[in-house]
Protein backbone atom coordinates (compact mmCIF):
# COMPACT_ATOMS: atom_id res chain seq x y z
CA UNK A 1 0.00 0.00 0.00
CA UNK A 2 2.84 2.68 0.94
CA UNK A 3 4.64 1.40 -2.10
CA UNK A 4 1.52 2.23 -4.36
CA UNK A 5 1.34 5.45 -2.96
CA UNK A 6 4.90 6.09 -3.08
CA UNK A 7 4.47 5.91 -7.13
CA UNK A 8 1.08 7.14 -8.18
CA UNK A 9 2.44 10.70 -7.83
CA UNK A 10 5.14 10.11 -9.40
CA UNK A 11 3.41 8.90 -12.40
CA UNK A 12 1.24 11.73 -12.90
CA UNK A 13 4.24 14.32 -12.44
CA UNK A 14 6.25 12.79 -15.05
CA UNK A 15 2.80 12.76 -17.61
CA UNK A 16 1.95 16.18 -16.76
CA UNK A 17 5.16 17.00 -18.37
CA UNK A 18 5.34 15.38 -20.94
CA UNK A 19 1.83 16.81 -22.18
CA UNK A 20 3.63 19.78 -21.77
CA UNK A 21 6.19 19.03 -24.06
CA UNK A 22 4.20 17.17 -26.30
CA UNK A 23 1.99 21.19 -26.69
CA UNK A 24 5.46 23.10 -26.75
CA UNK A 25 6.83 20.87 -29.58
CA UNK A 26 3.22 21.01 -31.70
CA UNK A 27 3.42 24.25 -30.83
CA UNK A 28 6.79 24.95 -32.72
CA UNK A 29 6.15 21.73 -35.31
CA UNK A 30 2.59 23.17 -36.49
CA UNK A 31 2.13 26.33 -35.70
CA UNK A 32 4.92 28.87 -36.56
CA UNK A 33 2.20 32.13 -36.22
CA UNK A 34 1.54 30.77 -32.76
CA UNK A 35 5.04 30.84 -32.29
CA UNK A 36 5.65 34.13 -33.41
CA UNK A 37 2.81 35.15 -30.72
CA UNK A 38 4.27 32.64 -28.31
CA UNK A 39 7.85 34.67 -28.60
CA UNK A 40 6.52 38.06 -28.57
CA UNK A 41 4.56 37.10 -25.40
CA UNK A 42 8.42 36.32 -23.91
CA UNK A 43 9.49 39.10 -24.97
CA UNK A 44 6.69 41.41 -23.52
CA UNK A 45 7.48 39.48 -20.16
CA UNK A 46 11.16 40.01 -20.14
CA UNK A 47 10.20 43.49 -20.70
CA UNK A 48 8.01 44.15 -18.65
CA UNK A 49 9.95 42.25 -15.61
CA UNK A 50 13.22 43.66 -16.38
CA UNK A 51 12.38 47.54 -17.42
CA UNK A 52 14.79 48.98 -14.19
CA UNK A 53 17.60 47.20 -16.14
CA UNK A 54 16.59 47.68 -19.64
CA UNK A 55 15.37 51.50 -19.91
CA UNK A 56 18.24 53.48 -20.33
CA UNK A 57 16.68 56.02 -18.33
CA UNK A 58 13.95 56.64 -15.77
CA UNK A 59 10.22 56.40 -16.96
CA UNK A 60 9.66 60.36 -15.35
CA UNK A 61 13.58 61.92 -16.08
CA UNK A 62 12.80 64.68 -17.94
CA UNK A 63 15.87 66.17 -19.97
CA UNK A 64 16.73 69.57 -20.25
CA UNK A 65 16.42 71.02 -23.99
CA UNK A 66 15.20 67.85 -25.21
CA UNK A 67 10.83 68.29 -25.65
CA UNK A 68 9.52 66.76 -28.70
CA UNK A 69 13.06 65.75 -29.97
CA UNK A 70 12.96 63.34 -32.98
CA UNK A 71 14.21 60.71 -32.78
CA UNK A 72 18.36 60.38 -32.15
CA UNK A 73 21.29 58.40 -31.06
CA UNK A 74 20.51 58.92 -27.67
CA UNK A 75 16.73 59.04 -27.55
CA UNK A 76 15.95 56.26 -30.34
CA UNK A 77 12.89 56.79 -30.24
CA UNK A 78 12.63 60.54 -29.51
CA UNK A 79 11.29 62.65 -26.30
CA UNK A 80 7.96 63.52 -25.11
CA UNK A 81 6.27 66.80 -24.44
CA UNK A 82 8.48 67.16 -21.11
CA UNK A 83 11.32 66.04 -22.41
CA UNK A 84 11.41 62.45 -21.36
CA UNK A 85 12.78 59.67 -23.10
CA UNK A 86 9.93 57.98 -25.09
CA UNK A 87 11.51 54.34 -25.24
CA UNK A 88 11.88 54.20 -21.66
CA UNK A 89 8.63 55.29 -21.11
CA UNK A 90 7.26 52.49 -23.62
CA UNK A 91 9.32 50.33 -21.29
CA UNK A 92 7.84 50.72 -18.29
CA UNK A 93 4.77 51.00 -19.98
CA UNK A 94 5.51 47.00 -21.39
CA UNK A 95 5.54 46.41 -17.33
CA UNK A 96 1.90 48.41 -16.72
CA UNK A 97 0.33 45.91 -19.43
CA UNK A 98 2.25 43.25 -18.12
CA UNK A 99 0.79 43.67 -14.58
CA UNK A 100 -2.63 44.61 -15.91
CA UNK A 101 -2.49 41.81 -18.33
CA UNK A 102 -1.30 39.15 -15.90
CA UNK A 103 -3.49 39.77 -12.80
CA UNK A 104 -6.65 40.58 -14.62
CA UNK A 105 -6.42 37.01 -16.55
CA UNK A 106 -5.66 35.67 -13.14
CA UNK A 107 -8.78 37.13 -11.18
CA UNK A 108 -10.60 36.17 -14.67
CA UNK A 109 -9.77 32.44 -14.42
CA UNK A 110 -10.16 32.13 -10.42
CA UNK A 111 -14.32 34.07 -10.74
CA UNK A 112 -14.70 32.03 -13.86
CA UNK A 113 -13.81 28.88 -12.97
CA UNK A 114 -15.41 28.93 -9.71
CA UNK A 115 -18.70 30.66 -11.33
CA UNK A 116 -18.97 27.74 -14.34
CA UNK A 117 -17.89 24.61 -12.69
CA UNK A 118 -20.57 25.04 -10.05
CA UNK A 119 -23.06 26.19 -12.49
CA UNK A 120 -22.66 23.68 -14.93
CA UNK A 121 -21.69 20.84 -12.65
CA UNK A 122 -24.74 21.40 -10.30
CA UNK A 123 -27.28 22.63 -12.96
CA UNK A 124 -31.04 23.09 -12.14
CA UNK A 125 -32.02 25.99 -10.07
CA UNK A 126 -28.57 27.35 -9.05
CA UNK A 127 -27.72 27.17 -12.81
CA UNK A 128 -30.44 29.34 -13.88
CA UNK A 129 -30.29 31.74 -11.15
CA UNK A 130 -26.20 31.95 -11.86
CA UNK A 131 -26.72 32.09 -15.87
CA UNK A 132 -29.24 35.18 -14.95
CA UNK A 133 -27.44 37.11 -12.88
CA UNK A 134 -24.76 36.53 -15.38
CA UNK A 135 -26.84 37.65 -18.47
CA UNK A 136 -27.91 40.93 -16.44
CA UNK A 137 -24.35 42.10 -16.15
CA UNK A 138 -22.82 40.83 -19.97
CA UNK A 139 -26.42 43.21 -20.97
CA UNK A 140 -24.69 46.25 -20.24
CA UNK A 141 -21.73 46.85 -23.29
CA UNK A 142 -18.57 46.18 -21.30
CA UNK A 143 -16.90 49.29 -22.14
CA UNK A 144 -20.04 51.46 -20.34
CA UNK A 145 -19.90 49.55 -17.54
CA UNK A 146 -16.30 49.65 -17.00
CA UNK A 147 -16.30 53.45 -17.47
CA UNK A 148 -19.26 53.49 -15.25
CA UNK A 149 -17.54 51.41 -12.45
CA UNK A 150 -14.00 52.95 -12.63
CA UNK A 151 -15.93 57.17 -12.24
CA UNK A 152 -17.88 55.78 -8.88
CA UNK A 153 -14.64 53.38 -7.64
CA UNK A 154 -11.84 55.95 -8.51
CA UNK A 155 -8.90 55.98 -10.85
CA UNK A 156 -6.28 53.99 -10.46
CA UNK A 157 -4.30 50.65 -11.51
CA UNK A 158 -5.99 48.23 -8.75
CA UNK A 159 -9.44 49.86 -9.16
CA UNK A 160 -9.00 49.07 -12.84
CA UNK A 161 -7.88 45.45 -12.77
CA UNK A 162 -10.12 44.83 -10.02
CA UNK A 163 -12.87 45.71 -12.45
CA UNK A 164 -11.73 44.69 -15.38
CA UNK A 165 -11.49 40.83 -13.65
CA UNK A 166 -14.93 40.79 -12.27
CA UNK A 167 -16.44 41.75 -15.37
CA UNK A 168 -14.60 39.28 -17.39
CA UNK A 169 -15.27 36.38 -14.96
CA UNK A 170 -18.42 36.97 -14.65
CA UNK A 171 -18.71 37.10 -18.68
CA UNK A 172 -16.12 34.33 -19.61
CA UNK A 173 -18.00 31.93 -16.77
CA UNK A 174 -19.83 31.17 -19.77
CA UNK A 175 -16.75 29.27 -21.81
CA UNK A 176 -16.20 27.20 -18.24
CA UNK A 177 -19.45 25.86 -17.93
CA UNK A 178 -20.08 25.06 -21.29
CA UNK A 179 -17.32 23.02 -21.13
CA UNK A 180 -18.02 21.38 -17.62
CA UNK A 181 -21.58 20.83 -19.24
CA UNK A 182 -19.58 19.17 -22.57
CA UNK A 183 -17.83 16.52 -19.67
CA UNK A 184 -20.87 16.07 -17.90
CA UNK A 185 -21.89 13.07 -19.63
CA UNK A 186 -18.92 11.14 -19.22
CA UNK A 187 -19.17 7.56 -17.31
CA UNK A 188 -16.29 8.59 -15.34
CA UNK A 189 -17.72 11.34 -13.03
CA UNK A 190 -20.55 8.42 -12.38
CA UNK A 191 -17.96 5.95 -11.28
CA UNK A 192 -16.64 8.47 -8.60
CA UNK A 193 -20.35 9.55 -7.64
CA UNK A 194 -20.36 5.90 -7.33
CA UNK A 195 -17.72 5.11 -5.21
CA UNK A 196 -18.69 7.57 -2.78
CA UNK A 197 -16.74 10.62 -3.55
CA UNK A 198 -17.87 13.84 -2.56
CA UNK A 199 -19.01 16.20 -4.86
CA UNK A 200 -16.14 18.81 -3.58
CA UNK A 201 -13.40 16.06 -4.36
CA UNK A 202 -15.60 15.36 -7.89
CA UNK A 203 -15.54 18.77 -8.91
CA UNK A 204 -12.04 19.49 -7.69
CA UNK A 205 -10.38 16.12 -8.78
CA UNK A 206 -12.42 14.85 -11.71
CA UNK A 207 -13.75 18.01 -13.49
CA UNK A 208 -11.17 20.59 -12.86
CA UNK A 209 -8.31 18.77 -14.56
CA UNK A 210 -10.85 17.75 -17.68
CA UNK A 211 -11.32 21.55 -18.14
CA UNK A 212 -8.29 22.68 -18.09
CA UNK A 213 -7.93 23.37 -21.26
CA UNK A 214 -10.01 26.16 -22.26
CA UNK A 215 -9.40 27.52 -18.58
CA UNK A 216 -5.40 27.83 -20.36
CA UNK A 217 -7.07 29.40 -23.39
CA UNK A 218 -9.35 31.36 -21.52
CA UNK A 219 -6.19 32.62 -19.55
CA UNK A 220 -4.55 33.72 -22.97
CA UNK A 221 -7.13 35.22 -24.45
CA UNK A 222 -7.84 37.41 -21.33
CA UNK A 223 -4.28 38.66 -20.90
CA UNK A 224 -4.91 40.39 -24.32
CA UNK A 225 -8.14 42.05 -24.13
CA UNK A 226 -7.07 43.20 -21.18
CA UNK A 227 -4.25 44.76 -21.97
CA UNK A 228 -6.21 46.25 -24.86
CA UNK A 229 -9.34 47.56 -22.44
CA UNK A 230 -6.38 49.03 -19.91
CA UNK A 231 -5.28 51.11 -22.99
CA UNK A 232 -8.29 52.06 -24.09
CA UNK A 233 -9.36 53.04 -20.81
CA UNK A 234 -6.68 54.79 -19.87
CA UNK A 235 -6.46 56.26 -23.85
CA UNK A 236 -9.96 58.09 -22.53
CA UNK A 237 -8.69 59.43 -19.01
CA UNK A 238 -10.20 56.90 -16.87
CA UNK A 239 -7.83 54.48 -16.29
CA UNK A 240 -4.12 54.57 -14.17
CA UNK A 241 -3.32 58.65 -14.11
CA UNK A 242 -0.01 60.21 -15.10
CA UNK A 243 2.89 59.72 -14.11
CA UNK A 244 2.95 56.37 -14.22
CA UNK A 245 3.59 55.41 -18.57
CA UNK A 246 0.70 53.88 -20.30
CA UNK A 247 0.93 52.75 -24.04
CA UNK A 248 -2.76 53.83 -23.92
CA UNK A 249 -2.30 57.17 -21.61
CA UNK A 250 1.00 58.50 -23.96
CA UNK A 251 -1.86 58.33 -26.80
CA UNK A 252 -4.67 60.49 -24.40
CA UNK A 253 -5.29 63.88 -25.02
CA UNK A 254 -2.25 64.96 -22.90
CA UNK A 255 0.19 63.49 -25.59
CA UNK A 256 -2.04 64.12 -28.36
CA UNK A 257 -2.24 68.26 -28.53
CA UNK A 258 1.41 67.54 -29.15
CA UNK A 259 1.37 65.17 -31.95
CA UNK A 260 1.15 67.56 -34.71
CA UNK A 261 4.39 68.65 -33.79
CA UNK A 262 6.34 65.25 -33.38
CA UNK A 263 4.22 62.53 -34.68
CA UNK A 264 6.53 59.75 -33.33
CA UNK A 265 4.48 60.35 -29.87
CA UNK A 266 1.28 58.87 -31.61
CA UNK A 267 3.79 56.27 -33.87
CA UNK A 268 5.28 53.93 -30.66
CA UNK A 269 2.91 53.48 -28.05
CA UNK A 270 -0.19 51.96 -30.95
CA UNK A 271 2.72 50.38 -32.49
CA UNK A 272 3.82 48.13 -29.51
CA UNK A 273 0.35 47.22 -28.52
CA UNK A 274 -0.51 46.35 -31.54
CA UNK A 275 2.56 43.86 -32.22
CA UNK A 276 1.42 42.37 -28.10
CA UNK A 277 -2.03 41.72 -28.95
CA UNK A 278 -1.54 40.35 -32.10
CA UNK A 279 1.18 37.99 -30.44
CA UNK A 280 -1.43 37.37 -27.91
CA UNK A 281 -4.40 36.32 -30.36
CA UNK A 282 -1.64 34.67 -32.46
CA UNK A 283 -0.41 32.35 -29.48
CA UNK A 284 -4.26 31.87 -28.06
CA UNK A 285 -5.70 31.33 -31.35
CA UNK A 286 -2.77 28.05 -31.89
CA UNK A 287 -3.35 26.79 -28.19
CA UNK A 288 -7.26 26.54 -29.03
CA UNK A 289 -6.35 24.40 -31.96
CA UNK A 290 -3.50 22.19 -30.37
CA UNK A 291 -5.82 21.25 -27.36
CA UNK A 292 -9.39 21.37 -29.01
CA UNK A 293 -9.88 21.38 -32.58
CA UNK A 294 -13.31 21.73 -32.20
CA UNK A 295 -13.03 24.81 -30.89
CA UNK A 296 -12.72 27.22 -34.22
CA UNK A 297 -14.03 30.94 -34.12
CA UNK A 298 -16.55 31.77 -31.10
CA UNK A 299 -14.29 33.83 -28.82
CA UNK A 300 -14.02 37.19 -29.82
CA UNK A 301 -12.13 40.29 -28.68
CA UNK A 302 -12.99 42.19 -25.38
CA UNK A 303 -16.47 42.01 -24.14
CA UNK B 1 -20.48 85.96 17.69
CA UNK B 2 -21.59 81.97 18.48
CA UNK B 3 -24.80 82.61 18.17
CA UNK B 4 -24.20 84.27 14.40
CA UNK B 5 -21.82 81.15 13.64
CA UNK B 6 -24.75 78.73 15.05
CA UNK B 7 -26.58 80.70 13.01
CA UNK B 8 -24.54 80.39 9.90
CA UNK B 9 -24.29 76.59 10.93
CA UNK B 10 -28.32 76.34 10.94
CA UNK B 11 -28.17 77.92 7.08
CA UNK B 12 -26.39 75.83 5.56
CA UNK B 13 -27.88 72.72 6.89
CA UNK B 14 -31.16 74.20 5.39
CA UNK B 15 -29.50 74.91 2.26
CA UNK B 16 -27.96 71.27 2.12
CA UNK B 17 -31.94 70.18 2.80
CA UNK B 18 -33.43 72.32 0.60
CA UNK B 19 -30.87 71.01 -2.71
CA UNK B 20 -31.23 67.77 -1.62
CA UNK B 21 -35.51 68.03 -1.74
CA UNK B 22 -34.70 69.98 -5.20
CA UNK B 23 -32.48 66.46 -6.05
CA UNK B 24 -35.04 64.19 -4.63
CA UNK B 25 -32.29 62.50 -2.27
CA UNK B 26 -34.24 63.26 0.74
CA UNK B 27 -36.33 60.00 0.25
CA UNK B 28 -34.67 56.71 1.07
CA UNK B 29 -32.91 54.98 -1.98
CA UNK B 30 -35.66 52.36 -3.38
CA UNK B 31 -37.86 55.07 -3.39
CA UNK B 32 -35.56 57.22 -5.79
CA UNK B 33 -35.32 54.22 -7.75
CA UNK B 34 -38.83 53.40 -8.56
CA UNK B 35 -39.24 57.47 -8.85
CA UNK B 36 -36.52 57.22 -11.76
CA UNK B 37 -37.50 54.20 -13.27
CA UNK B 38 -41.38 55.77 -13.40
CA UNK B 39 -40.43 58.76 -15.06
CA UNK B 40 -38.36 56.43 -17.64
CA UNK B 41 -41.61 54.55 -18.22
CA UNK B 42 -43.67 57.82 -18.77
CA UNK B 43 -40.53 58.96 -20.90
CA UNK B 44 -39.28 61.04 -18.95
CA UNK B 45 -35.36 60.65 -18.59
CA UNK B 46 -34.49 63.16 -15.86
CA UNK B 47 -32.86 66.11 -15.98
CA UNK B 48 -28.29 66.98 -16.13
CA UNK B 49 -27.24 67.93 -12.79
CA UNK B 50 -24.77 70.04 -14.86
CA UNK B 51 -27.00 72.45 -17.29
CA UNK B 52 -30.31 71.40 -15.50
CA UNK B 53 -31.66 70.61 -19.53
CA UNK B 54 -33.87 67.88 -19.79
CA UNK B 55 -32.13 65.04 -21.00
CA UNK B 56 -34.65 63.94 -23.75
CA UNK B 57 -33.72 66.61 -25.77
CA UNK B 58 -30.17 66.12 -25.56
CA UNK B 59 -30.14 62.23 -26.17
CA UNK B 60 -32.62 63.12 -29.53
CA UNK B 61 -30.23 65.14 -30.61
CA UNK B 62 -27.51 62.90 -30.18
CA UNK B 63 -29.31 59.94 -31.26
CA UNK B 64 -29.48 60.29 -34.86
CA UNK B 65 -25.25 60.83 -34.91
CA UNK B 66 -24.45 57.54 -33.45
CA UNK B 67 -27.20 55.43 -35.32
CA UNK B 68 -25.77 57.01 -38.61
CA UNK B 69 -22.46 55.73 -37.38
CA UNK B 70 -23.77 52.29 -36.32
CA UNK B 71 -25.09 51.96 -39.55
CA UNK B 72 -22.67 52.80 -41.80
CA UNK B 73 -19.74 51.22 -39.98
CA UNK B 74 -21.86 47.69 -40.02
CA UNK B 75 -22.68 48.39 -43.70
CA UNK B 76 -18.50 49.29 -44.25
CA UNK B 77 -17.70 45.75 -42.22
CA UNK B 78 -20.13 43.79 -43.94
CA UNK B 79 -18.90 44.57 -47.21
CA UNK B 80 -15.31 44.09 -46.46
CA UNK B 81 -15.62 40.83 -44.19
CA UNK B 82 -18.24 38.96 -47.03
CA UNK B 83 -16.16 39.12 -50.40
CA UNK B 84 -12.76 38.46 -48.70
CA UNK B 85 -14.26 35.40 -46.12
CA UNK B 86 -15.86 33.81 -48.95
CA UNK B 87 -12.33 34.48 -51.26
CA UNK B 88 -10.96 33.32 -48.63
CA UNK B 89 -12.59 29.91 -48.17
CA UNK B 90 -12.67 28.68 -51.69
CA UNK B 91 -8.91 29.21 -52.26
CA UNK B 92 -8.30 27.69 -48.55
CA UNK B 93 -4.53 27.22 -47.80
CA UNK B 94 -3.37 29.48 -50.78
CA UNK B 95 -1.54 32.55 -50.65
CA UNK B 96 -4.97 34.44 -50.94
CA UNK B 97 -5.94 32.55 -47.89
CA UNK B 98 -2.79 33.48 -45.44
CA UNK B 99 -2.96 36.58 -46.94
CA UNK B 100 -6.28 37.55 -46.35
CA UNK B 101 -6.26 35.58 -42.82
CA UNK B 102 -3.38 37.67 -41.25
CA UNK B 103 -5.40 40.48 -42.61
CA UNK B 104 -8.26 39.62 -40.87
CA UNK B 105 -6.55 39.03 -37.58
CA UNK B 106 -4.21 42.51 -38.16
CA UNK B 107 -8.14 44.25 -37.78
CA UNK B 108 -9.22 42.66 -34.91
CA UNK B 109 -5.59 43.22 -33.39
CA UNK B 110 -4.98 47.34 -34.08
CA UNK B 111 -6.54 49.44 -31.49
CA UNK B 112 -9.13 51.90 -33.01
CA UNK B 113 -8.01 54.62 -31.27
CA UNK B 114 -4.61 54.40 -32.60
CA UNK B 115 -5.44 54.15 -36.07
CA UNK B 116 -8.26 57.12 -35.14
CA UNK B 117 -4.76 59.27 -33.56
CA UNK B 118 -3.03 58.20 -36.54
CA UNK B 119 -5.01 59.43 -39.23
CA UNK B 120 -5.52 62.95 -37.45
CA UNK B 121 -1.76 63.19 -37.13
CA UNK B 122 0.04 61.80 -40.44
CA UNK B 123 -1.83 62.97 -43.15
CA UNK B 124 -2.17 66.28 -41.40
CA UNK B 125 1.79 66.67 -41.04
CA UNK B 126 2.93 65.27 -44.15
CA UNK B 127 0.05 65.48 -46.63
CA UNK B 128 -2.01 68.59 -45.34
CA UNK B 129 -5.04 66.82 -45.31
CA UNK B 130 -7.25 66.40 -42.15
CA UNK B 131 -10.30 64.56 -41.98
CA UNK B 132 -13.37 66.93 -40.69
CA UNK B 133 -14.23 67.60 -37.29
CA UNK B 134 -16.92 69.87 -36.70
CA UNK B 135 -20.13 68.25 -37.00
CA UNK B 136 -22.61 68.84 -40.30
CA UNK B 137 -26.23 67.71 -40.14
CA UNK B 138 -26.68 64.86 -42.81
CA UNK B 139 -29.61 67.05 -44.25
CA UNK B 140 -27.84 70.03 -44.35
CA UNK B 141 -24.94 69.09 -46.57
CA UNK B 142 -25.32 65.24 -47.08
CA UNK B 143 -21.87 64.91 -49.32
CA UNK B 144 -19.96 66.74 -46.47
CA UNK B 145 -21.80 64.83 -43.97
CA UNK B 146 -21.05 61.37 -45.81
CA UNK B 147 -17.13 62.53 -46.11
CA UNK B 148 -16.83 63.32 -42.54
CA UNK B 149 -18.36 59.73 -41.42
CA UNK B 150 -16.55 57.33 -43.76
CA UNK B 151 -13.29 57.61 -41.83
CA UNK B 152 -14.66 56.90 -38.70
CA UNK B 153 -16.98 54.35 -39.25
CA UNK B 154 -14.30 52.33 -41.47
CA UNK B 155 -12.20 52.70 -38.43
CA UNK B 156 -15.37 51.55 -36.54
CA UNK B 157 -16.04 48.90 -38.80
CA UNK B 158 -12.50 47.27 -38.79
CA UNK B 159 -12.49 45.42 -35.93
CA UNK B 160 -15.91 44.24 -36.77
CA UNK B 161 -14.88 42.67 -40.28
CA UNK B 162 -11.92 41.00 -38.93
CA UNK B 163 -14.31 39.05 -36.32
CA UNK B 164 -16.75 38.64 -39.66
CA UNK B 165 -14.41 37.63 -42.02
CA UNK B 166 -13.12 34.98 -39.57
CA UNK B 167 -16.69 33.57 -38.91
CA UNK B 168 -17.43 33.85 -42.51
CA UNK B 169 -14.38 31.32 -43.78
CA UNK B 170 -15.19 28.72 -41.24
CA UNK B 171 -18.61 28.61 -41.67
CA UNK B 172 -18.35 28.26 -45.65
CA UNK B 173 -15.18 25.82 -45.41
CA UNK B 174 -17.88 23.62 -43.18
CA UNK B 175 -20.05 24.12 -45.87
CA UNK B 176 -18.48 23.47 -48.68
CA UNK B 177 -17.55 19.89 -47.25
CA UNK B 178 -21.35 19.00 -46.63
CA UNK B 179 -23.14 16.60 -49.18
CA UNK B 180 -25.20 18.57 -50.69
CA UNK B 181 -22.30 20.34 -52.01
CA UNK B 182 -21.00 17.26 -53.69
CA UNK B 183 -24.65 16.56 -55.42
CA UNK B 184 -24.47 20.01 -56.55
CA UNK B 185 -21.24 19.39 -58.47
CA UNK B 186 -21.75 16.19 -59.52
CA UNK B 187 -24.92 17.42 -61.28
CA UNK B 188 -22.53 19.61 -62.68
CA UNK B 189 -23.56 23.43 -61.75
CA UNK B 190 -20.67 26.06 -62.02
CA UNK B 191 -18.81 27.19 -59.38
CA UNK B 192 -20.90 30.32 -59.31
CA UNK B 193 -23.80 28.97 -58.52
CA UNK B 194 -22.94 26.51 -56.31
CA UNK B 195 -21.13 29.24 -53.74
CA UNK B 196 -23.69 31.83 -54.23
CA UNK B 197 -26.81 29.69 -53.91
CA UNK B 198 -26.58 27.03 -52.58
CA UNK B 199 -23.44 27.55 -50.19
CA UNK B 200 -23.63 31.53 -49.06
CA UNK B 201 -27.08 30.89 -48.31
CA UNK B 202 -26.42 28.43 -44.79
CA UNK B 203 -22.77 29.49 -44.63
CA UNK B 204 -24.54 33.26 -43.36
CA UNK B 205 -26.99 31.64 -41.09
CA UNK B 206 -24.22 31.98 -38.43
CA UNK B 207 -22.34 35.31 -39.54
CA UNK B 208 -26.20 37.14 -38.72
CA UNK B 209 -25.94 36.00 -35.42
CA UNK B 210 -21.82 37.03 -35.17
CA UNK B 211 -22.74 40.45 -36.42
CA UNK B 212 -25.99 40.58 -33.78
CA UNK B 213 -23.75 39.67 -31.32
CA UNK B 214 -20.93 42.34 -32.27
CA UNK B 215 -23.34 45.14 -31.93
CA UNK B 216 -22.64 45.92 -28.13
CA UNK B 217 -19.19 46.17 -29.22
CA UNK B 218 -19.76 48.62 -32.01
CA UNK B 219 -21.98 50.94 -29.08
CA UNK B 220 -18.75 50.49 -27.24
CA UNK B 221 -16.55 51.16 -29.91
CA UNK B 222 -18.56 54.37 -30.65
CA UNK B 223 -17.68 56.01 -27.26
CA UNK B 224 -13.56 56.09 -28.41
CA UNK B 225 -14.58 56.74 -32.07
CA UNK B 226 -16.93 59.79 -31.81
CA UNK B 227 -14.18 61.35 -29.01
CA UNK B 228 -11.34 61.16 -31.30
CA UNK B 229 -13.33 62.58 -34.73
CA UNK B 230 -15.32 65.17 -32.47
CA UNK B 231 -18.83 63.57 -33.66
CA UNK B 232 -21.87 64.82 -30.85
CA UNK B 233 -22.80 61.42 -30.53
CA UNK B 234 -24.24 59.36 -27.42
CA UNK B 235 -20.73 57.79 -27.15
CA UNK B 236 -19.71 61.10 -26.13
CA UNK B 237 -22.38 62.57 -24.10
CA UNK B 238 -21.58 60.05 -22.12
CA UNK B 239 -18.07 60.51 -21.77
CA UNK B 240 -18.66 64.28 -20.90
CA UNK B 241 -21.56 63.08 -18.25
CA UNK B 242 -18.72 60.84 -16.88
CA UNK B 243 -16.12 63.53 -16.43
CA UNK B 244 -18.38 65.67 -14.83
CA UNK B 245 -20.54 63.13 -12.41
CA UNK B 246 -23.28 63.70 -14.45
CA UNK B 247 -24.71 60.60 -13.23
CA UNK B 248 -28.58 61.02 -14.05
CA UNK B 249 -27.15 60.74 -17.43
CA UNK B 250 -24.87 58.07 -17.33
CA UNK B 251 -27.26 55.69 -15.44
CA UNK B 252 -29.81 57.05 -18.41
CA UNK B 253 -27.37 56.08 -20.55
CA UNK B 254 -26.09 52.63 -19.35
CA UNK B 255 -30.02 51.70 -19.19
CA UNK B 256 -30.69 52.76 -22.61
CA UNK B 257 -27.56 50.53 -24.25
CA UNK B 258 -28.50 47.91 -21.77
CA UNK B 259 -32.08 47.69 -23.21
CA UNK B 260 -30.26 47.81 -26.82
CA UNK B 261 -28.47 44.90 -26.27
CA UNK B 262 -31.19 43.10 -24.73
CA UNK B 263 -33.12 43.62 -28.37
CA UNK B 264 -30.58 42.77 -30.40
CA UNK B 265 -29.98 39.23 -28.77
CA UNK B 266 -33.96 38.85 -29.11
CA UNK B 267 -33.78 39.95 -32.91
CA UNK B 268 -30.77 37.64 -33.26
CA UNK B 269 -33.00 35.14 -32.06
CA UNK B 270 -35.87 36.04 -33.86
CA UNK B 271 -33.62 36.02 -37.01
CA UNK B 272 -32.41 32.72 -36.33
CA UNK B 273 -35.39 30.66 -36.53
CA UNK B 274 -36.53 32.48 -39.38
CA UNK B 275 -33.38 31.95 -41.11
CA UNK B 276 -32.67 27.97 -40.59
CA UNK B 277 -36.11 26.68 -40.22
CA UNK B 278 -34.69 23.52 -38.40
CA UNK B 279 -34.29 26.17 -35.18
CA UNK B 280 -38.35 25.91 -33.89
CA UNK B 281 -39.32 27.71 -30.71
CA UNK B 282 -42.20 26.75 -28.66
Amino acid sequence: MAQLEGTFPEKEVSKARSFWLDVFVRLIREKPMGTVGGIIVLALLITGIFANWLAPYGYNDIFVGTRLAAPSAAFPFGCDQLGRDMLSRIIYGARVSVIVGLSVAGITVAISTAIGIVCGYIGGKVDLIGQRFVDGIMCIPGLFLILTLVTIIGKGMLPLILVLGFLFGIGYSRVVRGAVIGIRANPYLEAAKAIGCSTRRILLKHVLPNVLAPIIILFTITVGAAILIEASVSFLGFGIPAPTPTWGGMLSSEGRRYMLLAPHLALWPGLFLTIVVWGINMLGDALRDLFDPRLRGGLGRYR
Amino acid sequence: MAASHGGEAQNITQVVEMIKHQLGMDVPIYVQYFRWLGGVLRGDLGHSLWTGRSINEDFLHRLPVSIELGIMAIIVALLVALPIGILSAIRQDTITDYITRGIAIIFISVPAFWVGTMVMVYPAKYLNWMPIVVYVPFLEDPLNNLKEFIIPALILGMAMSGTTMRMTRTMMLEVLRQDYIRTAWSKGLKERAIIFRHALKNALIPVVTIVGMQLPILVGGSVIIESIFGLPGIGRYFLLALMQRDYPIVSIINLIAASFVMLCNLGVDLIYAYLDPRVQYR
